[in-house]
């Protein structure tokens, strides 16, 4: 199981009064396995949305759980892949992938088999000796979803990931993350500013507005994907040309712009 | 800033400097204004530390009295290490720990170690107990600044990606906390080797039975001022050896953190 719910969450960062408004009644429901992209003008605070479900910031007021338990800490069964990546640069690929397993006690051999099974997946087994520095970005970030999708969370969050790296391995990147999802289907929540990504990766889109953020609109995306059966189709070009893809992203880059023009006034 | 200096030029300037100073006492020796054993010149300090390498004085020859030296200091540096670094590192990690100790360890680390000599004297003995004590008093601040400010700076995001994978404390302190504390655990270590031997030397014209310190003590007990001397120039000498050897350990790591991060 892992169903995220954030009931009317507010987040003001230093004195309540007088501090920064970041986020004001956030509602939201996010299903098991369900895939739920946030998008929203920067600054809006879709990051800080990610990071209490984290456990790395509390809420103001409202609540913030996970399988109806109100979160308290940061912890395995909320496994997050991070912008800037954040692996140990000293631990190898495989000591990076096997520190949390360790954590959960895992016994050695077990451990051995599900490194080599998500080293594999990923297409990092000749790269488990190697160290962070010495692999490219669009590497480092495979290592870093290996080391959160080997623990084998509830939830995993991702804030986002593909944010540092360059174009063409940011489509890689995104279909493989399709792939890996369909496999094995966790919850997922999904920072990102980009909004193809979202439409292409989720099966919800929640539009946020600009400070102090609230949840504008959220779009049904997984019933237009079935329906016009953009999985049939194996690049990520190829669903981008549909007109139902299209309709969507123009409707959500329509919605974003209002957000920036509000900004300037 | 001015110009960039090269190596060559700065072996050149840093010798300039040295023969500058030796022959400035050399002149003011000879000059007959100060009486020899007043201010012994260069050439009779060099003579006296050449025959101290072989002649025993005061017990052992120059060698044998700064290896006795040597090995209080390398006793009181390690425990300082040893006791120094952890206690940094939990410092940076436990904030309670932190609230607790840095108050009094801030007042004490003023405190000069030879301060400590008569308290190092009656405790440990003037022995080998003694002597610890007071390079340990010198060389245990900086171990623990060190380890503390690594361990307080470590990136954010590693504290929130181990956080994240359930890393329980012993383990982000072994793990994350140490590796990532390394250069400036490293740093403080040169600063703490060159207090230590600086207050050894110091304990051991009080307290000690061997050692150069004590080499000096029975030096000016003899008037002889040459002895006194080239125990200085020994004291220099070996706190410069120290000094470079930890300064290249420095770079050497420094260096392959600069293609790791």
């Amino acid at each position: 199981m892992g169903v995220i719910e954030f009931k009317s969450v507010d987040k003001i960062f230093g004195p309540r009064a007088t501090g920064f408004r970041a986020l004001e009644d956030i509602n939201l429901e996010i299903r098991d396995r369900e895939f739920v992209a946030i998008v929203g003008p920067s600054g809006c605070g879709k990051t800080t949305c990610l990071r209490m479900v984290a456990g790395f910031e509390d809420a103001t007021a409202g609540v913030v759980s996970v399988d109806g338990t109100p979160i308290k800490r940061p912890g395995p069964d909320r496994a997050v892949v991070f912008q800037q990546f954040a692996l140990f640069p000293w631990k190898s690929v495989y000591d990076n992938i096997d520190l949390g397993l360790r954590n959960l006690n895992v016994s050695r051999s077990e451990r051995e088999t599900r490194i080599a099974a998500i080293l594999d997946l990923m297409n990092l087994t000749q790269y488990a000796k190697h160290f962070p520095h010495q692999l490219s970005g669009g590497m480092q970030q495979r290592v870093a979803i290996a080391r959160a999708y080997v623990l084998d969370p509830d939830v995993l969050l991702m804030d986002e990931p593909f944010g540092a790296l360059d174009a063409q391995t940011r489509v890689v990147m995104q279909e493989e993350l399709v792939r890996l999802a369909r496999k094995n289907p966790r919850t997922v929540l999904f920072i990102t500013h980009a909004v193809e990504e979202a439409v292409y990766l989720a099966d919800r889109v929640a539009i946020m507005t600009r400070a102090p953020g609230r949840i504008k609109e959220v779009l049904d995306i997984a019933s237009i994907r079935n329906a016009e059966n953009w999985d049939s189709y194996e690049k990520i070009e190829d669903v981008m040309d549909l007109e139902s893809f299209v309709h969507l992203r123009t409707h959500i880059w329509r919605s974003l712009r209002e957000e920036k023009a509000a900004q300037h006034v | 800033m001015g110009k960039q200096i090269s190596l060559r030029q700065s072996i050149i300037l840093g010798l300039l400097g040295l023969t500058s100073f030796v022959g400035l006492w050399h002149g003011l020796a000879v000059s007959g204004m100060i009486p020899s054993v007043f201010l012994p010149s260069p050439i009779e300090v060099y003579d006296r530390f050449t025959t101290l390498l072989e002649r025993r004085f005061a017990g052992a020859t120059l060698p044998g009295h700064l290896a006795a030296s040597f090995q209080r200091f390398a006793y009181g540096f390690l425990l300082a290490a040893l006791i120094g670094i952890p206690l940094g590192l939990l410092m940076g990690w436990y904030q309670i720990l932190d609230e607790i100790v840095s108050p009094l360890f801030d007042a004490l680390r003023f405190i000069a170690p030879i301060a400590w000599v008569p308290f190092a004297a009656l405790w440990f003995g003037t022995g080998i107990g003694g002597p610890i004590m007071i390079i340990f008093a010198g060389a245990f601040p900086p171990c623990v600044i060190n380890a503390y400010r690594g361990a307080k700076f470590v990136d954010p995001r590693l504290i929130e990606a181990a956080n994240m994978l359930g890393t329980p404390s012993h383990r982000v302190i072994r793990e994350i906390l140490l590796p990532a504390s390394v250069p400036s655990i490293v740093s403080g270590l040169r600063v703490s080797a060159g207090l230590g031997w600086q207050s050894l030397v110091g304990a051991e014209l009080i307290v000690a039975s061997a050692g150069v310190g004590y080499m000096m003590v029975q030096g000016q007990a003899n008037v002889s001022t040459t002895t006194v001397m080239a125990g200085m120039v020994a004291i220099g000498l070996v706190g410069l050896a120290l000094d470079s050897a930890l300064r290249l350990a420095e770079r050497i790591i420094q260096r392959r953190r600069g293609l790791e991060n």
